[in-house]
């Protein structure tokens, strides 16, 4: 997923001068080509997240499109007011760019661990959140933040993760995307939001929930609650997957997004990270399997 | 006709009097600080269009310590940016006029509350100036009890390191912070120093000495950002407020509006 970012950031600031890229001391082997072509449109804001996101915003605030780099909890959580007031409140067009959600860094330890990263950037009105889940959707998710300018958080893995698209899909915010590529329609259907895609079709790819349809939601936020009954009612039973904790993750914003129409709640069921994986070390992989989603 | 800068402060004052007493809002002390340095900035340094706020030749001044809004809006006011019958919605339940400053307020970059964040905004903008040459300034104003937060000394870092020259700070060095003076909270000398080491060109002056702060405000920082250190009184201009921790909370009741006026009027006349 990296490699597509900085592949498709490179694409879009030839054309669109006003895209910065600035990085917290991080990206070394990723954003050497941008920085080689762009020199004068990226910086290395240190190990300094606080100014990195004021500054965001400054720089925002004359009309650029500034990414902001870094490894997923650092450029969120290290500077969560810097988000909420300077960047979202003025609505400007900053976005963040956290690599390794989720338990993508398993192995550095809790610091590095993304599992409560949704619920932050969700907690902001002027927020939309994107988070891909193969690299078709990154390149998608950038044409579109790009196109579509505003205070934003693209949640990225790590590497490795298996391409769901064969081209380039078209993403909308609320609107689910679907993977299966079977032309009926069933009643059942399994919603993901970043690597929770990858996740399901791993699951579907060994035999479970076959009778499930597979959709993704990368553009999501709670301006787009809205959106979500009119889908969710099409289906008999839905079930989310994420890599994050339940508590204010994906699945619990789809559910409140039932509050009107609440019949259509006992539809839902979520799988999300048990609690109990915060504080463990290990690969990704043991701990989503420890956390419940094996 | 122009107005004075001295002029300009004194009406700074007496309407930021009048809004807090009205609103029965805080932070007149603050507000009463700096009222000479706004008033010399709006009078006589920056470039501003007030029937075009948004021009993009203009100066962009942030106040970071954003409870002070009072004089930011009484100066916008006296300089046209909007009717001064406005300043009487400060503190009104949704008026664009918030306790602290609100960037809806035409003429306002940048809206704080939260401290630490207005210098990293405006090394962000004067980082755009530079890269682009362009020729405006950028001037953030900091409290002195602002530079606990660390935010400010990254800004500074980086600012330093990219030679950002178009930007200037001014510190409202006022002593006091809202529970006791400066140094009993976090002491914050040898402030100079402190500002030099970061790479800053830094000078010292009187907060109040009008004709002092229009020369060194005029002149940016050669390849580096200016730090203008500004030696203030908190609560100036009015005797029984001057030097109180009390008033960084309080507002003033009718009786006390009515003496401060007078004060800041026989003062000035």
């Amino acid at each position: 997923m990296r490699k597509a970012f900085i592949d498709e950031l490179i694409k879009i600031a030839k054309v669109n001068r006003n895209i910065v890229l600035i990085v917290g001391d991080l990206g070394f082997s990723v954003v050497e080509p941008f920085q080689e072509q762009f020199p004068d449109r990226f910086f290395n804001a240190g190990v300094a997240e606080q100014n990195m996101m004021s500054m965001a915003a400054g720089l925002a605030s004359e009309g650029c499109h500034v990414f902001i780099y870094s490894i997923a909890n650092f450029p969120t959580f290290r500077c969560a007011e810097q988000i909420r007031n300077d960047v979202a409140y003025h609505q400007l067009p900053v976005t963040i760019v956290a690599i390794g959600g989720g338990l993508a860094y398993g192995n550095l330890g809790y610091s590095h661990h993304a599992v409560q990263d949704y619920a932050l950037m969700r907690s902001m009105p002027n927020m939309l959140i994107s988070a891909p889940g193969d690299p078709m959707e990154v390149r998608a998710c950038l044409r579109y933040l790009t196109e579509y300018p505003q205070p934003s958080y693209l949640r990225l893995g790590k590497e490795g993760e298996a391409f769901m698209h064969d081209s380039l899909p078209n993403l909308e915010p609320g609107i689910w995307k679907k993977i299966s590529k079977n032309n009926k329609t069933a009643s059942k259907a399994i919603i993901t939001t970043g690597n929770g895609l990858q996740i399901a079709a791993g699951w579907q790819k060994g035999g479970r929930y076959p009778d499930f349809e597979l959709y993704s939601l990368p553009l999501w936020g709670m301006s787009y609650k809205k959106d979500q009954p009119k889908q969710i009612e099409k289906f008999d039973q839905i079930m989310t997957i994420e890599d994050h904790l339940l508590d204010a993750g994906f699945g619990s914003w789809l559910l409140e997004s039932l509050t009107t129409t609440p019949h259509l709640m006992q539809r839902i069921s979520i799988k999300a990270l048990n609690p109990i994986v915060c504080g463990l070390v290990a690969s990704q992989s043991a701990l989503q399997s420890k956390g419940g989603l094996s | 006709m122009k107005i004075s800068s001295k002029e300009l402060s004194k009406n700074i004052r007496i309407n930021a009097l009048k809004m807090v007493t009205k609103a029965n809002a805080s932070h007149i002390g603050s507000a009463l600080s700096i009222a000479d340095i706004v008033g010399v900035l709006y009078a006589d340094v920056l470039k501003i269009f007030p029937r075009n706020p948004k021009n993009p030749c203009r100066d962009r001044l942030i106040l970071s310590k954003g409870h002070a809004c009072v004089t930011i809006y009484a100066a916008l006011a006296e300089m046209k940016f909007f009717p001064k019958k406005n300043l009487e919605t400060y503190g009104d339940d949704f008026s664009l006029m918030m306790n602290h400053i609100s960037h809806k307020v035409p003429g306002v970059e940048f809206s704080s509350g939260s401290l630490g964040h207005g210098l990293p905004f405006g090394v962000g903008k004067a980082l755009y100036a530079k890269r682009r040459n362009l020729c405006w300034r950028v001037f953030v104003i900091l409290s002195d009890g602002e530079l606990n937060e660390g935010s400010n000394w990254e800004a500074l870092m980086f600012a330093s390191h990219h030679q950002l020259c178009n930007l200037t700070v001014i510190v409202d060095y006022n002593k006091l912070q809202s529970l006791t003076s400066i140094d009993k909270t976090l002491a914050l000398e040898p402030l100079s120093e402190k500002f030099r080491s970061f790479g800053a060109d830094v000078v010292e002056l009187n907060g109040h000495d009008h004709v002092m702060l229009s020369q060194v405000l005029k002149v940016s920082g050669i390849n580096r950002p200016k730090v203008i250190i500004a030696h203030t009184i908190k609560g100036k201009g009015v005797s029984f407020m001057e030097n109180q921790v009390l008033w960084h909370y309080r507002s003033p009741n009718n009786d006390e509006l009515l003496q401060a006026i007078k004060e800041i009027e026989s003062e000035n006349a």
